[in-house]
């Protein structure tokens, strides 16, 4: 079966700077697949040429056998940005309600996603009267509603008790098993060692890609934090020198 | 263009509309203050107060519309939830068009308040019929709309975003003959208010005041209005990026 998401000599320039540098990777379908990196590294910058809307200077990226970001894709492409966005004047249930409408899809949807991220309570409160996890949590759902094929979560538990972070894991491996591909960013570790595989970008560069335990290996290490600092570390030693 | 998701698009902005009370409140009561205002400003002067409002029932809704549109879509641009609905099936012209339906809806049940409001307790009075006034004052309305979702591309924050309004409405308003009657003007002022399209609506209002039945003159002066409308709009689409730097 051919790759869900294929990236080959992706490059990307923000501002007057060039932030990933000839990117290449392929991520098979019904896997959960971890993106790390220190914070600037740009893995926001891969997600968005993921989706589409990242203006790129070389390289391709295919998405389920098309261009990514093409009008064909946009049914089957689910997107949670880092920051969460919503609509501030519509309450929760219009929000998922609407983003549902979107893929012709109705209220039974929204109500079960409501629920699915823990906000059938706050389902008639106003987005802006959220609390921060809660308004992450209404951003996310409003991703999960439209039942994408690939599922590219930007930081999806930032702000979340370890309730809610290890619900919404069994959630995203739940939609692993039913096919569903999944790329998630995160800083936490613990997270990390719940995905399939993963994929360690520094300064625009992937410096591993290998399942947990193999980077764990690579590393020499049992913790993933120190595998992490260790990789991180060796290749700034590996420029300074 | 899908119609299930302009609908939606639409219902969407309507419904954000609503939980904004206070905004409610300026796109109803303003206009009628305002007239009510103006009513007691030239309380002695009934020709005048004929001629001025009936302007500003084609002023107030521009005015309104051009400011509500262009805060609504930067906070859609700056907010992350442009960048989102692009990432969904929704196309550009379902967000334009979902932004013209709704506040263009919201300026129909406005022009309907304020004129109603303008003939029957204030007694203004127009040989054409008020249907007509209606009508141009929703074409206001939907030029407003346009020309908000063009200048929002051109602001980075809501600040910004309002002193556009200064910039755009202001000429406008000195020039379209409200002030000085058109033909009194200097040549070149007269030149510019002649590219300027609140001109024309102006105009065609005052062709109402006139007429007791629809002119020529009023039917080209819609069209050029509608004309400025669907430019102003294929800007916006223009300025509408699937793919950010
Ligand atoms: N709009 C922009 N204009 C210019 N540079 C940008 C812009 N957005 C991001 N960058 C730069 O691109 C690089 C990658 O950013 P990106 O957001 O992809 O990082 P990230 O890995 O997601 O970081 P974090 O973990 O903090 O979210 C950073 O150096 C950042 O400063
Ligand atoms: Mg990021």
């Amino acid at each position: 079966m051919e790759a869900a998401i294929t990236i080959t000599g992706l490059t990307v320039d923000r501002g007057k700077k060039e932030v990933l540098h000839e990117i290449s990777t392929e991520v098979d379908r019904g896997v959960i697949t971890g993106l790390l990196g220190p914070s600037g590294s740009g893995k926001t910058t891969l997600m968005r040429a993921i989706v589409g809307v990242q203006l790129v200077k070389a390289g391709s990226v295919t998405v389920l056998g098309r261009p990514a970001g093409s009008a064909s894709l946009r049914q089957s492409v689910g997107y949670l940005t880092q920051s969460p966005s919503i609509y501030q004047d519509l309450t929760v249930w219009e929000n998922v309600r609407h983003f549902a409408s979107l893929y012709g899809l109705g209220d039974e949807e929204a109500e079960q996603t409501i629920s699915d991220v823990g906000l059938g309570e706050q389902s008639g409160q106003l987005a802006r009267d959220l609390s921060g996890g809660q308004s992450s949590r209404a951003s996310l759902a409003c991703a999960l509603v439209g039942r994408p094929e690939v599922l590219i979560l930007d930081e999806p538990t930032v702000g979340q008790d370890p309730v809610l972070r290890d619900d919404l894991w069994r959630r995203f491996r739940k939609f692993a098993d039913e096919g569903v591909t999944l790329m998630v960013s995160s800083h936490v570790m613990d997270e990390a060692n719940r995905c399939d595989r993963l994929l360690l970008i520094r300064d625009g560069r992937i410096i591993a890609d290998d399942t947990p335990a193999a980077v764990k290996e690579a590393a020499g290490t049992n913790d993933l934090d120190q595998a992490f600092l260790t990789l991180v570390r060796e290749r700034d030693e590996g420029e300074a020198a | 263009m899908s119609g299930t998701i302009l609908a939606s698009t639409t219902g969407r902005i309507l419904r954000q509309l609503r939980h904004d009370r206070p905004t409610v409140a300026l796109v109803l009561l303003m206009p009628v203050l305002l007239l009510t205002l103006i009513y007691y400003m030239f309380e002695h002067q009934e020709q005048t107060f004929h001629r001025v409002a009936l302007i500003m029932l084609g002023i107030f809704p521009f005015i309104i519309m051009f400011l509500i549109t262009s805060i609504a879509m930067l906070r859609e641009r700056r907010s992350g939830t442009l960048e989102r609905l692009f990432t969904t099936p929704v196309g550009k012209l379902d967000l334009l068009f979902g932004y013209g339906l709704a506040f263009g809806l919201a300026a129909t049940v406005q022009g309907v308040v304020a004129t109603g409001v303008a003939f029957w307790v204030l007694g203004l009075d127009t040989a054409g019929t008020m249907v007509w006034v209606i009508l141009i004052a929703v074409a206001n309305a939907v030029l407003g709309v346009s020309l908000g979702l063009l200048c929002s591309a051109f602001a980075r924050t809501e600040f910004q975003a309002v002193q556009f309004l200064p910039l755009v409405a202001t000429p406008q308003i000195l020039l379209c003959g409200l002030f000085v009657p058109r033909e009194q003007m200097a040549g070149w002022l007269e030149g510019i208010s002649n590219v300027l399209p609140l001109t024309y609506s102006v105009e065609a209002l005052m062709e109402v005041g006139a007429n007791p039945d629809p002119t020529g003159t009023m039917w080209r002066d819609l069209g050029i209005v509608v004309g400025v409308v669907v430019v102003a709009l294929a800007l916006g689409a223009a300025t509408l990026r699937r793919r950010t730097p």
